[in-house]
Parts: structure tokens; sequence; C-alpha cells
């Protein structure tokens, strides 16, 4: 059943690449063959991804298979964990990430590559603070005012907060902080924004807000978005990557991108059975 | 036992009812016996540290007055007071926090947010936890040979500023650790948010690491200068006075001016033979116990703060 060659043991050369792999010239993200390690054990193995401008593209697959390790390689934010190491090349806008320059340049690749967590995280601050403050340490010459008016409403916040700004962050609601999150990340105009399950500490109603939110956003921003829902998946992205693990000899566990392609098909027409049982819910 | 305690329940099944033994009496009995034994042990700790007290301001209460405050150190014993200490601890409390703490926090936030785990790191990290439980005079062995007489030029021997910089030494680890500890209760999920917005280091601890961590940074401080405060031992080595009839005066000098403290006028008063003397030494002690008083409910008041604002 699992002749493709993605599912073989590790033999040291470059993979073909899996089915349905694009070399779209519109890719603003590209890895190729990123491998990640935590101290010595492989987390990740050989990906090869491109994640294409002003689409949105979900990263799906069961726990443990290295969705946020991936995601957390495309801002680097990687480099701030002990031990983690990453191997292979990812390239924005055509320049490789992990590049010696990059090295003293890592707050300007961040300020373009946007992240929002898992958990909402305002900073204990005002509304307006938080908003405010990417602007101010990336050197934001414009109008701060209107700056996070614009940043709130992009994020629909703004009628929500407009009468108390002056309030802690903390003080809203989990939904509202998610969304305060998304604006924060929003105001230091970036390209890209990376999101890891932003919806899965929020209730249904907040969760279908963000979602129309993502499909406003993509008119400017590329969003790469993990989650756990395929519905969600289903419904807000364009692209999908399908990841699985795999146990090792060592008795680690790897993960591996499986399959990517536009959603519909990896929804309708996998072209793996395992992609076909996660998506349909029977995946063991 | 339990075939004797009436059912509870109309149901209970004789067989799984056999598996366990309630014995509830017997452990509502161990229960209760705990709880005496460790109401009893509070209760001692209580009793003496009242006896203490009243003992104290029993003796101490009638030579209470301003005048007391006021008056400084005398050979006569009614009008002895507590002036030139009182100002020399506070003195000595206030240069020593000037020194102790950008040294400590300083310290304190190099080890928890920049260095890296590495072999120059953990050796430092395990001198700080044993100097923190070095005795007291060793420190003040090591500020006489090192304050008091190779930097005579600057400190001007046994004065003010040998004594701060020696209780400063004292304190600084511990300091340092509650520094770190502030830090940590900080969640690194903030930091990653600051991170992913594209701020440097500095950024994400000036703007959000510190100022959460500061109330537990300043409680930790002021803690570890109430333990300065009492301190006797090493400012006796480095050779604090014990008759001291002027104040400092409020300028670099008086950094370089001889000094006397609380705890030591307080030792001198109590070595002495008149009783009247005992008496004062016992107001030295309230005014000590106040001074202590006022500073660790400040240390409460940050806490609760702290704790408010989460
Ligand atoms: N900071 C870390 N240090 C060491 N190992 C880690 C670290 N973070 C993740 N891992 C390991 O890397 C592997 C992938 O983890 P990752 O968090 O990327 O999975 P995930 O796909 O995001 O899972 P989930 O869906 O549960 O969030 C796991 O085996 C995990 O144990
Ligand atoms: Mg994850």
């Amino acid at each position: 059943m699992k002749q493709d060659p993605i599912n073989q043991p590790l033999s040291g050369q470059i993979k073909p690449p899996y089915s349905g792999y694009t070399s779209s010239k519109e890719a603003i993200l590209q890895a190729e063959k990123v491998s990640v390690f935590y101290g010595s054990y492989l987390a990740v193995r050989d990906v090869f991804l491109d994640i294409e401008t002003n689409k949105i593209t979900a990263f799906i697959g069961p726990s443990g298979c290295g969705k946020s390790t991936l995601l957390r390689c495309f801002n680097r934010l990687n480099d701030l964990i002990l031990g983690a190491r990453v191997e292979g090349s990812i390239k924005f806008q055509g320049e490789n990430l992990y590049d010696k320059k990059f090295d003293r340049k890592i707050e300007e690749v961040r300020r373009r590559i946007g992240m929002v967590f898992q958990k909402p995280t305002p900073f204990s601050k005002s509304i307006y603070e938080n908003i405010a403050f990417g602007a101010k340490i990336n050197g934001y010459q414009g109008d701060m005012d209107e700056l996070v008016e614009r940043s709130l409403r992009q994020a629909a916040l703004w009628d929500e907060v407009k009468d108390k700004l002056k309030q802690s962050g903390l003080s809203l609601s989990g939904g509202q902080q998610q969304r305060l999150c998304i604006a924060r990340a929003i105001a230091v105009q970036p390209d890209v924004i990376l999101m890891d399950e932003p919806c899965s500490a929020l209730d249904p109603i907040s969760t279908l807000r963000i979602e129309d939110l993502l499909h406003e956003l993509k008119e400017q921003y590329t969003i790469v978005i993990v989650t756990h829902n395929m519905q969600q998946a289903s419904r807000v992205s364009d692209m999908t990557a399908f990841f699985n693990v795999e146990p090792t000899d060592k008795g680690g566990r790897m993960g591996y991108l499986v399959e990517y392609d536009r959603t519909e098909v990896i929804f309708q027409s996998p072209k793996e059975e395992s992609t076909r049982e996660y998506v349909s819910g029977r995946f063991g | 036992m339990t075939s004797k305690e009436p059912k509870l329940f109309a149901n209970e099944s004789s067989e799984s009812d056999s598996l366990f033994k309630a014995s509830l009496p017997f452990r509502y009995n161990l229960d209760k016996v705990f709880a005496i034994v460790t109401w009893a042990a509070t209760l001692s700790g209580l009793i003496v540290l009242g006896i203490l007290l009243i003992d104290i301001l029993i003796d101490g209460f009638s030579r209470l007055d301003w005048s007391f405050i006021t008056s400084y150190p005398s050979r006569r014993a009614a009008s002895a007071g507590i002036l030139s200490p009182l100002v020399g601890s506070i003195w000595i409390l206030v240069v020593t926090a000037l020194i102790a703490f950008p040294l400590g926090v300083g310290a304190g936030i190099y080890l928890e947010e920049y260095s890296n785990d590495n072999w120059f790191t953990r050796l430092v990290e395990i001198n700080i936890a044993n100097l923190a439980a070095v005795p007291s005079i060793i420190y003040g062995l090591l500020g006489l040979q090192v304050f008091v007489r190779w930097f005579q030029p600057i400190t001007n021997g046994r004065s003010i500023l040998s004594g701060a910089l020696t209780l400063a030494l004292l304190i600084l680890p511990i300091i340092i650790i509650g520094t770190r500890e502030a830090l940590r209760t900080v969640p690194s999920s903030l930091r990653q948010a600051g991170f992913a917005l594209g701020a440097t280091r500095w950024q994400v601890i000036r703007e959000h690491v510190f100022p959460l961590a500061l109330p537990g940074i300043l409680t930790g401080t002021i803690l570890a200068l109430s333990r300065a405060i009492g301190e006797t031992a090493p400012l006796i080595v480095i050779g604090a006075l014990t008759f001291i009839t002027f104040l400092p005066s409020i300028s670099p000098q008086g950094l370089q001016s001889p000094f006397t403290v609380l705890p030591i006028q307080i030792y001198d008063w109590v070595s002495r033979p008149q009783v009247e003397f005992h008496n004062n030494a016992a107001s030295g002690i309230i005014v000590l116990m106040l001074l202590l008083l006022v500073m660790n409910a400040t240390a409460i008041f940050l806490r609760n703060k702290f704790q408010k604002s989460r």
C-alpha cells in the first residue's frame, strides 16, 4: 500500500518530491529538504514545501508530527529553543533565511513573518500599547493612532474596544484577546502570518469570526495555519499539507510531509491512503 | 471493626464491602492527633516569641520617647539616645541597596535571560548558591581585608562605604537568586510573542519581562535588606564603632565617615553591667524591630500588588 518513496527509510539522498509538489514562481516561502533536530532527536525529516503568496496554507496531521516545529522554522523562532537545529534551507522571497547573513537581521525577518500562537498572549499593557509595541520597536515612523485603529479594524476588533483602548489587553475575552494578537501581528505590516492553532482555545462563534477574518486578510497577507480541525482546514485554506509521523528504528518518532496539494484535492481525492484516512477521520 | 459499623447504604454488596476496611473512627482520631500536634508546634513558637516581645516592651517602653531617638549615645544611661546608630543603620541600608540592587538584578537578568547553559554559567550558579550559605562573619573578614585595607584610599578604612560594600556582598547572592525566581515566573509565551514581533532580547526584557517581575524582585531585595540591617558580626569585624556623637554629612564625604548601627549599639548596651543600659538596649531593639516591620510590610504590600496585577 505504501509504495511512495517518502515512506521508505531515510537513505541519505534527496528524495524525489512528493505527489502534488509544485515549484511555483509565486512561492513566498520555500522549504527545501528541511529537517529539524532537538538535540539528537530528529523531529521532522526532509520537508519540501512551497508556500504560495496570498494563499492560505493549512498544516494538518496527528499530534507530534512536527507542524508547530516546522512553522517555527519559518520565522526562526526555533533559534530560541536550546539544542534545536534546522538543516536544509528555507527561502523567503528567494533568500535562504538560515544563511549567515540573516543571523544579525533576524528581527527584521520576524517583523516580515509574523506569528500568532495557540494561546492568546496579550502583553500586560493597554490595548493600545499592545498594538503599538511592535511598531515602536521596529522604528515605525507613521501616525501611531492611525496604525492602531487600522490594525484593530482589520482584525475586526475595533468596534468592541474603541472606547477602552487604555484598558489592559488582559481584560478582554479569550476570543477578543486572540483577535488582539492578530491585530498586533498585522500592525508591523508583515508579508506572512504564521498561525499555530489560533482557534483551539476559542468557542465556535469566535472561531467563525476569525475564519471570516482570515478570508479578508488573505487579500494582503500570506497565511500559514496549523489546525486540528478538519472542517476549519477545508473551510479556510487554499492549500493543505498533510504531515504524518512514523516510528524510527531508534525508538523516536519522526514527522514527515505526506502530501501537499490544493485543499479540494486533499479532502476529496487525495493520492495517499493515509491522507484519505486522516481527513475522513478514520485514523489510528 | 467494619462488621460492627452499621450499613450506610441499603444496597451495599457484602462482597466488595469486605475488600475495604473503612475504619473511619480510627482515621478520624489520627486526624485529630495530627491537628493537635501541629497546633502545639505553632503555639510553642508563638509563645516564645510573645514572651520575648513582652519582656522587651516592659524593659524598653519606659525609655522610649522622642528624646531617646534624637539623642546621641552617652556615658550616662538616662540621657543616652539612639540617634547616631539609627542614622548609621539608615545610611548603611541605603548605600547597601544602591550597590546590591543594580549588581544583583543585573547578574540575575544575565544568568536567567542571556546566558547559555554551559560549564561557566553552571559554575557561577553553584557558587552563588553556596555563597548564600556562607556565614556572615566570613564576609566581615573579606570586607576587612579588601574594603578596609586594600581600598583604604577610596573607602577611608572603617567607614560607611566599607560597611555597605561588605553587606552588599553578603546579600548579593540572595538578590540574584530572588531575581532569577521572579523572572522565571514570567511565562515564556510572553517572551516568544515579543520575539515574534521582531523585538530584540533587551526590548523583550525591558518591555515585558522586567515590569512583570519587578514587584517580585523588589520583594526579594527588601527581604535581603532586612537581613542586612540586622547583621552585626561582619560590621564588628570591619570595625564599626560604638560611640559616635556626630552624624555623617549628607554628601559623598559622608560615605567615608566612621559609623555605628543599631545592632552594634544594642550589643554594646547589653554587655554593660548597669541595668539602665539594659533598658536602653530593649528600647533600641524596639526601634530596630519597628524598622524591620516597616520593611517587611512594604514587601508584603508589593507582593499583594503583584498578585493582583496578574
Ligand atoms: N522544545 C522542544 N524540545 C524538544 N523536543 C520538542 C520540542 N518541541 C517539540 N518537540 C518534539 O518534536 C516533535 C514535534 O512536535 P511539534 O510540537 O512540532 O508537534 P505538532 O505537530 O505541533 O503537535 P501538536 O499537534 O500536538 O501541536 C514531538 O515529538 C515533540 O516531542
Ligand atoms: Mg503544535
